[in-house]
């Protein structure tokens, strides 16, 4: 894999039903580390995330890599749903891309990936027999088998239960390690496990608030010192973020 | 016991139609015991089959041709807005021509041969066929979509690989509905004009006062349909092993 580039997002606007989202939102993700995005709910995390990975045009403005190089072909997304195909078996789910792109699939690659999952034995069930952990895990080794140096997650894991939860960051930090991640997220333990700089969304238009660094390499331990300090800060920016 | 309860409601039914044949003053001619169907549906079974595999084969054509010229029809709809402004009015239109007056015109064009009664079986199950197949089509979850963009996925990829088979048990149901109805079509069309097949068995033995006849010809078209109804929901059960709303029942 090529080195992960940073992403700069330039004077970003977006109008939507009138509404005003974004006004020349500028800002900088930094290469080859967890950025967790927070906020209230509907002030545009996923919005941005979606214009970041080309599935919305902003109005003005736009989005780059810091080394110049197209971002189209170096994003890989996962979503709070895990979208795996009903009709095909985890195995054939995670190699997806593969299929979709027409390239050669490679069985042992993502074997090899839901393995690192934990989920080698269940290589050829079907979704619907595996339980919400397990769905999701398919689908982080599916955004793993796409070895993209950019990988964008919106609320990957709120679904789960809190022990599955804290599992599943274990294995996304191991996993996604030296990649450049932007992570949404409503969960600010999750944010302070796995985040190295972490941000507000918050407003109308929407602005960031200035970054919270957390020290140590993640994942973090849950009872770290560091970690329930910048919790607390975090807790204090949203809270002032939700005042009106 | 499965099959039990379709057994007990066929013997109820006999018992209740013996009682009626036996104990009204229904004549034989109107309403003939279930003995005489019997006897009729034996002795003559050579007629009986040779018509029965005429309208088997003119159901089953009209299905393939319906279901395929439909799940053309649908993917056209949806991905050619020309083709969806041209095509949908039509449709619709033709939903509001009963397909019963077009029989005589299609024994007219086409003649007493299967080509008439395959037609009319196409274009009773055209419109569920399109109208399901197509819905499904333009149901597919956009999460799914959107995935499949970040994976630098080709339209065309996109569809045999994700819109197709989503859709697929939305083209189930419509090919349910169709099997159910698609003999409909084809004993319309041997009505207006025909030369063999079951419904026009039907309309000789009742022109000749052959009521047992009619009513062995009737039950053998019925439990065609129920059969071949049966047969295509088991495939497509097999064949939908994924979808949610298959697996039960």
């Amino acid at each position: 894999m090529e080195t992960p580039p940073g992403i700069l997002v330039r004077d970003l606007s977006l109008h939507f039903g009138g509404v005003t989202v974004f006004e020349g939102l500028s800002f900088e993700i930094a290469a080859q580390k967890f950025t967790a995005l927070l906020g209230p709910s509907g002030v545009g995390k996923t919005t941005l995330l979606r214009i970041i990975a080309g599935l919305e045009a902003p109005a003005t403005g736009g989005v780059a890599a810091t080394d110049r190089a197209p971002l189209a072909g170096r994003i890989a997304y996962m979503a709070q749903q895990d979208f795996l195909l009903p009709w095909a078996s985890a195995l054939r789910n995670v190699m997806l891309g593969a299929t979709l792109r027409g390239a050669r699939p490679e069985p042992e690659r993502a074997l090899h990936l839901l393995e690192r999952v934990g989920l080698g034995a269940q290589a050829h069930a079907l979704p619907q027999t595996l339980s919400g952990g397990m769905r999701q895990r398919v689908a982080l080794a599916r955004t793993l088998y796409e070895d993209r140096p950019i990988v964008l997650m919106d609320e990957p894991f709120s679904a789960l239960d809190s022990i599955t939860r804290l599992k599943i960051q274990n294995l996304a930090a191991e996993l996604l390690a030296g990649r450049t991640v932007l992570l949404i997220t409503h969960d600010p333990l999750e944010a302070c496990r796995l985040g190295h700089a972490l941000f507000v969304l918050s407003g109308a238009p929407a602005r960031l608030s200035e970054p919270l660094h957390v020290p140590g390499p993640p994942p973090r331990a849950a009872d770290d010192i560091a970690l329930l300090q910048t919790q607390g800060a975090l807790m204090r920016t949203l809270t002032e973020a939700a005042a009106p | 016991m499965r099959g039990a309860r379709p057994a007990t409601t066929f013997l109820v039914f006999l018992a209740l139609w013996w009682l009626a044949a036996r104990y009204s003053s229904v004549p034989p001619f109107m309403l003939p015991p279930p003995g005489d169907v019997a006897v009729a549906l034996w002795t003559q079974r050579g007629l009986l089959l040779a018509n029965t595999l005429v309208t088997l084969a003119e159901i089953l054509l009209g299905l393939l041709c319906g279901t395929l010229l439909g799940g053309i029809a649908a993917l056209g709809i949806v991905f050619s807005p020309v083709l969806q402004r041209w095509l949908m009015p039509v449709l619709v239109v033709s939903q509001a021509i009963p397909v019963f007056a077009l029989a005589p015109l299609m024994v007219l064009w086409f003649g007493f041969g299967m080509v008439a009664k395959i037609i009319m079986a196409m274009l009773v199950i055209f419109f569920p066929v399109t109208a399901n197949f197509a819905d499904g089509l333009r149901r597919t979850p956009p999460g799914w979509l959107d995935l499949a963009r970040t994976m630098n996925a080709s339209p065309y990829a996109m569809l045999r690989h994700i819109r197709l088979p989503a859709a697929l048990p939305a083209f189930a149901s419509g090919l349910r509905v169709a099997t159910a109805i698609a003999p409909i079509g084809a004993i319309i069309g041997e009505w207006a004009g025909a030369s063999s097949g079951l419904g026009y068995i039907m309309l000789n033995a009742n022109a000749r006062i052959q009521t047992a006849l009619m009513f062995a010809a009737l039950f053998i078209l019925a439990a065609l349909t129920v059969a071949l109804y049966v047969l295509v929901d088991r495939l497509l059960r097999r064949l939908l092993y994924w979808a949610p709303d298959t697996t039960g029942g």
